[in-house]
């Protein structure tokens, strides 16, 4: 599988400059954005194992902004398997990109709102056809601790009350297009305030209550040292992001669930 | 021969590609995944297509409930009437692609005593591991020390790859999966 995918990504630039004729700029504006996240050690509300406090995050690229429906329906002109149409159920549920108006071409409007309704399985694929892959859970959180000014504002109350009132913020009428919240410490935008957003990691994100081992007699459907539990129970915004996620399986979509895509860069597998 | 691979090849596309075709839209088999097995043979996830299937993930080098995992499937084997276990296969798909190699896997169906002529121990790279996993409700994480921490989910697949039932029940055979067992092959 590894073995087809820059050419996938050749295609996927081919037919970029085939739709935007004779422009190079045009061009340039459709390849996606990806920063540089450099490497760095941090405390997950998400620790890797009891007792374990600090995880480390590679050096990878990450896109400034969400992907968007134009760009996603590029993706499924290329693969058909994609569309709404043809994807098999296992796949997607029936709610999958139901919000274009057919199953190929987007409203003008919708061109630039970051794309929702995709599932997991779909933006898993539309990265690979990238060369990229679904940022780990670590690796979003990690971005997503950046204020404009700061790597770490996860103790900054000022900058979470920013947050908060975001979340709070009605989501009704039509989704804002991407690229309009302020850049973070990175250079990223979109982390908060616009969408939720798959991580490739998902079936990681298991929580557990405290008493588990003692208490459950299912303890050993988990092989191993049991789930995790969680920290920094104050960083309401970046738990309600895991209870939305866990509670996600891999076909669910939602009006209100996109995705980002990441690079390798480095020693990092 | 160059020819003759090549339109062994265009085949053997053409009659993967029917299959995936005919399979039912919640059908796993959808899934282009590239596995490996003990032997080292190349297959995909519906190596076992045609037959009811009973798959779970594991890790090698698990201490406890990986080996209770094997007992189990056992069970459910020695629980069913002849005739059904000569139908029923066994896929245990490795959620460790760094250490479960095919030496590693054939060494432990070697001291498990594992009959690989039903049973497939397979490895596929990570991301297709993700995928296998969130298929089949499986979650796991990776922890500091190398091990892993996993679900430990049996999951009767249909001839054709559609999700039967699930079964979390370890050390002894679940009543409900050898009934979705007979069930299944009755129908």
């Amino acid at each position: 599988m590894n073995k087809i995918t820059p050419l996938a990504a050749l295609t996927v630039f081919t037919a970029a400059w085939a739709t935007a004729g004779a422009s190079p700029s045009k061009v340039a504006a459709d390849a996606p954005l990806q920063l540089t996240i450099p490497s760095g050690a941090f405390e997950s509300v998400l620790p890797p194992a009891s007792g374990v406090k600090t995880t480390t995050v590679q050096k990878f690229r990450m896109d400034a902004v969400p992907v968007t429906n134009e760009q996603f329906a590029r993706f499924v002109a290329l693969h058909p398997e994609w569309r709404r149409d043809r994807v098999a159920r296992v796949f997607a549920d029936r709610e999958y990109l139901s919000h274009w108006t057919s199953a190929a071409p987007v409203e003008p409007q919708q061109r630039h709102q970051p794309v929702v309704r995709v599932s997991w399985f779909a933006a898993s694929a539309y990265c690979e056809a990238r060369g990229a892959r679904l940022p780990t859970w670590h690796e979003w959180e990690y971005v997503a601790a950046a204020s404009a000014s700061a790597r770490d504002a996860r103790k900054n109350d000022e900058w979470r009350q920013t947050i908060l009132s975001w979340y709070s913020k009605s989501a009704r009428g039509s989704l804002p297009e991407v690229g309009q919240t302020p850049a973070n410490y990175y250079g990223v935008r979109d982390m908060h305030g616009l969408v939720w957003e798959w991580v490739d990691d998902l079936s990681a994100m298991f929580v557990a209550g405290d008493n588990r081992q003692q208490d459950d007699p299912n303890a050993l459907r988990y092989c191993g040292a049991g789930a995790l539990t969680m920290e920094q129970k104050e960083n309401y915004a970046t738990l309600m992001r895991i209870a939305m996620l866990s509670s996600m399986q891999a076909s669910h979509t939602s009006a209100t669930m996109g995705f980002r895509c990441v690079t390798d860069l480095g020693a990092s597998q | 021969m160059k020819r003759f691979l090549c339109i062994w090849f265009a085949l053997m596309l053409s009659v993967a590609a029917q299959g995936k075709q005919s399979d039912p839209p919640d059908s796993i088999y959808h899934l282009e995944a590239q596995l490996t097995n003990q032997a080292g043979q190349l297959h995909g996830i519906d190596v076992h297509r045609g037959s009811p299937v009973l798959v779970t993930m594991f890790y090698g080098s698990c201490p406890v409930a990986c080996p209770l995992l094997i007992d189990t499937l056992r069970a459910v084997e020695r629980s069913i009437p002849d005739a059904q276990r000569k139908t029923l296969r066994v896929l245990m798909i490795s959620v460790d692609p760094e250490h479960d190699m095919p030496p590693m896997l054939a060494k432990l169906a070697q001291q498990r005593r594992i009959d690989t002529s039903r049973w497939t121990l397979a490895r596929a790279d990570a991301a297709t591991v993700r995928k296998i996993a969130a298929l089949l409700n499986v979650q796991y994480r990776k922890l500091p020390n190398g091990g892993y921490n996993h679900s430990s989910i049996i999951t009767l697949l249909s001839p054709k790859g559609n999700i039967v039932m699930q079964s979390s029940v370890l050390g002894r055979s679940d009543e409900a999966l050898l009934e979705a067992i007979r069930a299944l092959d009755h129908e």
